[in-house]
């Protein structure tokens, strides 16, 4: 399932980095802890955090995310979202708390079919 | 101020600043102290959350500070006076998102920029007052049934 | 679905509050940063979190939650289990992620905290 079909899923609102829609997502990591994502996720994950600050995208970028996923309707900064445009990584803003987006893209991964 | 009619019940308690450790002791005295009052549990949730948030300010960032708490017939007051370096830009402090942490208080899992709001959003009514080098007055109502 | 439920689906370990497992829980809030909790999670849900420090229990007593989750195989340190202890709070730990945990728990049906705190502050 790529970032294109999650984003009509389940209703998000795309920020910047739509040229990269079409990455395949292989799993997802919900964390705020910029050290424990560093630690811990995985290439074409997608990463759902509340944090907004312009570090995500080194993060993202760093451990090859498919794309960030703010909860709680969170605004991204103005220059998280100019970083995130330069390294084509797809910000999206879902306006669900961390455990219902959880939820609902582990149902879409894990669901066969 | 001149409240006409008696409190039920008033206490003050002491909070350290850096003293991490501590953080939550008074919010969770506040508490148990409402409940054996009888106060409604979703009040008591504010008046903790409340006092909580302050008492991490304070820790984070103060000397020490002194907590009063004020129950009197339909409402709580929670009056959080500190000594410490108070705060330059209150409309910036009160802002959602900033914050001037440091990695110690992140790590606790706070300093993310909400400690104000959240206080502002659980209180019937909110003010605050600081002087830079001196200190930061909260004052907190929270209206009961 | 009660306590027992969620640590079978977790496959979780009871590190406080073996007596407390017939809890019923319905909603469930994630977050590492505890000032989001104190902002948006109800009385009675369960905290799902990385975070394994003597403020976490602080939280959830502030907020009367029922119990705590650690995920990603976290252990909480002797001060967290004694403060648990002391103010009857359960204490699992999973060795899931934080998403698989959410993931595992939703499709179980638990639900997540879904209005702001400025829709519940009593104010209508």
């Amino acid at each position: 399932m790529n970032v294109e079909a999650i984003v009509a899923a389940v209703g998000l609102e795309v920020k910047c980095g739509r040229e990269s829609l079409g990455r395949e997502v292989t799993g997802g990591y919900t964390g705020d802890l910029l050290s424990d994502v560093m630690g811990h996720s995985k290439e074409g994950y997608l990463w759902i955090t509340r944090q907004v600050h312009q570090n995500i995208v080194a993060v993202a970028s760093l451990k090859e995310h498919a794309g960030i996923i703010l909860i709680n309707g969170c605004e991204p900064a103005a220059e998280t979202l100019e970083k995130a445009e330069a390294e084509k990584i797809p910000v999206m803003v879902s306006v669900l708390p961390a455990f219902e987006l959880s939820g609902r893209i582990y149902n879409l991964l894990t669901s066969p079919g | 101020m001149g409240e006409p009619k008696p409190n039920l019940y008033s206490e003050s308690f002491h909070i350290e600043g850096g003293n991490f450790n501590s953080a939550g002791i008074v919010s969770t005295s506040i508490k148990s102290i409402l409940k054996k009052l009888g106060i409604p549990g979703d009040i008591v949730r504010k008046a903790a959350i409340v006092s909580y948030e302050a008492e991490i300010n304070v820790v984070s960032y103060a000397k020490k500070a002194v907590v009063n708490l004020t129950v009197g017939p339909g409402v709580v007051r929670i009056e959080v006076i500190d000594e410490g370096q108070g705060i330059p830009n209150i409309d910036l402090a009160m802002q959602e998102g900033y914050s001037t942490a440091d990695q110690r208080i992140r790590e606790m899992g706070f300093g993310a920029g909400m400690g104000l709001c959240n206080i502002k959003n659980y209180s019937d009514d909110f003010h605050i007052e600081s002087e830079v080098g001196k200190g930061t007055h909260l004052k907190m109502t929270i209206q009961t049934p | 679905m009660k306590l027992s439920e969620v640590r079978d689906i977790l496959d979780a370990e009871i590190i406080v509050g073996e007596d407390c497992l017939d809890l019923e829980v319905h909603t469930a809030f994630g977050a590492d940063l505890m000032s989001d909790v104190l902002a948006f999670a109800k009385a009675g849900s369960l905290l799902l979190t990385g975070l394994t420090n003597t403020q976490v229990i602080r939280t959830a007593n502030v907020l009367d939650i029922a119990a705590i989750i650690l995920v990603r195989g976290k252990k909480p340190s002797s001060e967290t289990i004694a403060l648990a202890s002391e103010l009857k709070i359960p204490i699992l730990t999973t060795k899931y992620i934080l998403f698989e945990t959410a993931g595992r728990l939703y499709m179980k049906g638990i639900v997540g905290c879904l209005s702001k705190v400025e829709n519940t502050s009593g104010r209508t």
